[in-house]
């Protein structure tokens, strides 16, 4: 019985980040449209272009090779996984011992692997940039990333993401400019990985700027809607993590009784909702950076990131 | 010290630190003055809690010398010399962002690792603040050595002042007399580097300090 109960939990969380991520997309465009004073599409939109997205044939160059074709299911499956074991309602849940940080890390790193090789595959030169310029984002933001997971693993005493939460509900870390400064690298690290403005403009097509959308050009039909679902599941991702991490107020801790689950997943989607809130408000406030500029926006998370690492050894070391 | 006074400190103290490397950073001239002056006033603010917390008095006169002279006057000053020389549109060309922050960044853990172990005798606080305001310092030092403009190499001489303030308030206080004798050479220093930007503006039409180089008799 007990067995059941987790196994429910914790697939209502699987469900629930799918559930909600093309919702999270659809709730930061229609608020960036509202921003800039057009109406913009309605906030189920994403959901329906996913559907129709499903029901189209795939077209496929002829020069692709059978990876083309795995690919979109790679990434899809490693992301969903890492997104599913983000912590979003409750903590401890059944698969809690794997919630590492730096495993989730490692699923987000290998779908980006796998998405790029295969916008290489087909051989244009279009894909190829694409796949270029998003590693190597990737590899700028990668170390920026690592170094938020040792500050708080340094605060925490461990890396895996249901204690580092149950960590900070419970004990009072007090004020902790390191904290802070992980946050915001965090946050920069997010906005390059989903290619958000201002590293990537996700709504671009065919333009020089471009770099996720270039690298996925040549797909269609229901690949097309499991990479654009993947990289819908990796901005919820982002964002519970920043939920859990910084924002752990409302999650159900493993001691109390699951009747609150209803209670923490509201919690959630309010704060996913703020969440997307600011991005759209940065998004409109800010232009995009020039393709070689980037290495010095993440060069900025990468030095916050350290000097947050730098500031709590400081604190920490008696 | 309660954990409470002891966050507050770190917060401070640690602001210091990343507002020098937002100096190190900036690549204009009227932005480099304004973090100057908001570094100044995270100095001041510091110091004043520093005064709170060790129930020293005359702290309070060192957080009021901090926040009017440097918070307010020197960056007022400047400002007044950089729109005088008309260069205060000016973005100046650090050499190579990148690479000035991974030494930064160097620069800090190196003061960290020196001071810790030297510290141990202090107190939490104390031995925070020294090693902080030891990586302030050398992240003026580099301020100075990567800026090639003789105002921003100013500011960074000052940064590096705001330094030296604030590991003097993390050990137990320092002496009002030294305390105010500092802040009067740094003003006198300020006035002296004032007329001779104005001086090497008057020869070479630049403030640029790689012009002197011709100079250099070698």
């Amino acid at each position: 019985m007990r067995l059941l109960l987790d196994l429910l939990a914790q697939g209502l969380q699987m469900t629930l980040v799918l559930a909600a991520a093309p919702l999270l997309v659809g709730w930061t465009r229609k608020l960036r449209a509202r921003l800039l004073r057009r109406r913009g599409p309605d906030l189920v939109q994403p959901y329906r272009d996913l559907v129709r997205l499903l029901r189209k044939e795939p077209v496929i160059a002829h020069s692709a090779s059978p990876y083309f074709r795995v690919a979109p299911y790679l990434v899809f499956a490693s992301t969903w996984i890492a997104a599913a074991l983000v912590p979003t309602y409750a903590t401890g849940l059944m698969f809690h011992w794997a919630t590492d940080l730096i495993a989730i890390v490692a699923f987000l790193g290998f779908a980006r692997f796998a998405l790029g090789l295969a916008g290489m595959d087909v051989g244009t030169a279009f894909g190829g940039i694409g796949s270029s310029r998003e590693v190597m984002i990737a590899s700028l933001a990668e170390p920026a990333m690592l170094l938020v997971v040792f500050t708080l693993a340094l605060l925490a005493g461990s890396t895996q993401l249901s204690a580092i939460a149950e960590f900070l509900v419970r004990e009072p870390v007090g004020l902790r400019v390191s904290l802070g400064l992980a946050l915001v690298a965090l946050l920069m690290v997010a906005i390059a990985e989903n290619a958000r403005i201002p590293v990537d403009n996700p709504t671009t097509h065919l333009e020089l700027t471009m770099v996720h959308e270039a690298m996925v050009l040549e797909y269609s039909g229901r690949h097309l809607a499991l990479i654009e679902a993947a990289s819908a599941l990796k901005l919820t991702a982002y964002f519970s993590l920043v939920a859990c991490l910084f924002f752990p107020f409302g999650m159900v801790t493993s001691t109390s009784s699951p009747l609150l689950y209803p209670l923490g997943i509201l919690a959630w989607m309010a704060k996913i909702a703020v969440l997307g809130a600011v991005l759209a408000v940065f998004e409109t406030a800010v232009a995009k950076l020039r393709v070689f500029r980037v290495p010095e926006f993440l060069g900025g998370a990468f030095v916050l990131g350290f000097l947050g690492t730098l500031l709590l050894f400081v604190s920490r070391a008696l | 010290m309660s954990p409470l006074a002891f966050d507050i400190a770190h917060l401070l103290a640690g602001s210091m630190v990343v507002v020098s490397f937002l100096l190190l950073y900036q690549d204009r001239i009227t932005g480099v003055l304004n973090v100057f002056a908001v570094q100044a006033i995270i100095l001041a603010l510091a110091v004043a809690f520093q005064a709170w917390s060790q129930g020293a008095p005359h702290l309070y006169l060192t957080a009021l010398i901090a926040l009017i002279v440097k918070g307010g006057i020197i960056p007022l000053a400047l400002h007044r010399i950089v729109r005088e020389l008309g260069i205060h549109r000016e973005i100046e060309k650090v050499v190579g962002v990148g690479l000035t922050m991974l030494v930064g960044l160097a620069l800090t853990a190196l003061a960290v690792i020196v001071v810790l172990p030297i510290a141990q005798e202090a107190g939490r606080v104390g031995r925070e603040d020294l090693a902080f305001a030891l990586a302030v310092i050398l992240l003026g030092l580099l301020m100075m050595i990567t800026r090639r403009n003789a105002v921003t190499q100013v500011v960074g001489f000052m940064s590096l002042e705001n330094g030296l303030v604030l590991a003097a308030t993390g050990a137990k206080g320092m002496p009002l007399v030294v305390e105010i004798s500092v802040a009067f050479s740094i003003l006198i220093a300020f006035i002296v580097f004032g007329i001779f930007v104005f001086r090497i503006r008057e020869r070479f039409d630049t403030v640029d300090v790689h012009a002197l180089e011709r100079f250099r008799g070698d």
